[in-house]
């Protein structure tokens, strides 16, 4: 059985929200953040998940190890605004048993 | 005036199949779309990627499946109304509309079908403190008319394929022509990158990287940008010129659309899914991506089914009262309204000895 990971989620008012998120769902943390509506439809996940649209850009806070930066995530974040030394994308990040603690803040809607 | 049965908002996967719904039914479509080419998102973010749930596709690019689609539906002889965004909607006393554009192009149908996806495509703008001030005044976020910068000096920014492929066209225009991005690395098709480099070299392209415009110079009009060079020490250095580009992407807004008085959740357009996808004002649809019932999901299969039950309301709509059973295309093949047809071939009826 696989275990559900607690994450910390801050959306883009500011709102704290602890969610659980499942490991074998092959769910990426945009993909998270969408299942639990805390930003508007629209406004994440713009392309899907394929690291070209920066539309959910988020901050990471805590220290997870986090899976390396592939070229096209990298690009992406070149090319988006509001960017951050600990920005990421959210549909690049897995929700794996490594991700229990994940700590993120949403970047603003651009 | 354009006139059409049909009049399809958003020329993206669900928008060209209407079309060939529509024409089994007799129907005419003609599609605004705010690109300047069909195809919507699937031309516009992931023409090279593939799909892999389009029924009886096990694989197809997103581009190629627009170009079947616009084949698909050739003989009905859609009309395209492009790179115009629709912006306003009135409605007739007969019950029919007339859309215009913001181009001012006006378009009359009895029916409207929104297949606008995410909404229309807007460029996404730098965040430059003065850079609205200088909007249209040495600013543009689109290159529409490449003349407008014949021997003129021209600052492009960004790092993708449209900053790549306008700063090698546009340096046979201009007198001058600098390209800024954050990274040493460009992202786009690898003849385009190479091209660059290739014009750099020959000093055709100034290139500036890893830099960033971080202001505008100017008063009544542009003269220039301010650029922060991110070297080991960070400079900061004044170009002087009389156009700057921002080249960063598109990303899609709901647009004028959310001022039409529709039902609006989530983002979406809320409709009808137990009957025919029809939004709070009759005559008006909302199919594909931009609509938004229980259950909703944004598939382009789904966009299908929701075009397909669209046409036969609307053909209620456009001939009240008038018969018409639902007919296999196997079975009586396709009549374009170009004077083609498509059938079956007919079988052979012969004795066998």
């Amino acid at each position: 059985m696989s275990q559900d990971i607690n994450i910390t989620i801050i959306d883009r008012e500011g709102v704290s929200h602890e969610i659980e998120a499942p490991t074998d769902m092959a769910m990426n943390l945009m993909e998270v953040v969408r299942s639990y509506e805390l930003a508007p439809e629209g406004t994440i996940g713009v392309c899907g998940g394929m690291a070209m649209c920066a539309s959910c850009q988020c901050y990471v806070l805590s220290d997870n190890e986090l899976p390396e930066m592939q070229d096209e995530e990298e690009a992406m974040l070149a090319e988006a605004f509001y960017v951050k030394d600990n920005s990421r994308l959210g549909c690049q990040i897995q929700m794996t048993p490594e991700m229990e603690g994940l700590k993120v803040e949403l970047a603003p809607e651009s | 005036m354009i006139k059409t049965d049909i009049l399809i908002i958003g020329a993206g996967p669900t928008g060209l199949f209407t079309v060939f719904e529509a024409g089994l039914l007799k129907l005419k479509c003609h599609l605004i779309d705010a690109l300047p080419q069909a195809g919507g998102q699937c031309s516009e973010i992931y023409p090279k990627k593939p799909i892999y749930d389009i029924p009886a596709y096990p694989e197809i690019l997103a581009g190629d499946l627009t170009e079947k689609l616009l084949e698909q539906g050739k003989q009905f002889e859609p009309g395209f109304t492009l790179g115009e965004r629709a912006e306003t909607i009135k409605k007739l006393e007969d019950g029919s509309f007339i859309v215009t554009t913001n181009k001012g192009t006006k378009h009359h149908a009895p029916v409207v079908a929104i297949a606008g996806g995410l909404g229309s495509f807007e460029p996404r703008k730098p965040l430059i403190h003065n850079i609205a001030n200088f909007e249209d005044k040495g600013v543009e976020y689109m290159i529409k008319d490449p003349e407008v910068y014949r021997n003129k000096r021209v600052v492009i920014a960004g790092g993708g394929d449209s900053a790549l492929d306008w700063s090698i066209f546009l340096s046979n225009v201009a007198s001058e022509v600098t390209l800024i991005h954050r990274r040493n690395e460009f992202r786009g098709a690898l003849d385009s990158v190479e091209k660059v480099q290739e014009l750099k070299n020959k000093g055709k392209i100034n290139l500036i990287t890893p830099a960033e415009v971080v202001g505008i110079l100017g008063d009544d009009h542009l003269t220039g940008v301010v650029v922060t060079k991110a070297d080991h020490i960070p400079t900061e250095l004044e170009i002087e010129c009389d156009h700057f580009i921002p080249l960063f992407g598109l990303s899609p807004k709901l647009g004028p659309i959310a001022n039409w008085g529709l039902e609006i959740e989530k983002n979406a357009i809320k409709v009808n899914n137990a009957l025919d996808y029809q939004t709070n004002i009759p005559g008006i649809f909302a199919i594909g991506d931009v609509n938004t019932y229980p259950g909703k999901l944004k598939l382009i299969l789904c966009g299908f089914h929701e075009a397909t039950l669209m046409c036969q309301a609307a053909y209620q709509i456009i001939n009240p009262g008038k018969r018409y059973v639902l007919k296999y295309t196997t079975v009586s093949g396709i009549d374009g309204f170009d004077g083609t047809r498509k059938e079956a071939p007919k079988a052979v009826v012969k004795s066998i000895d």
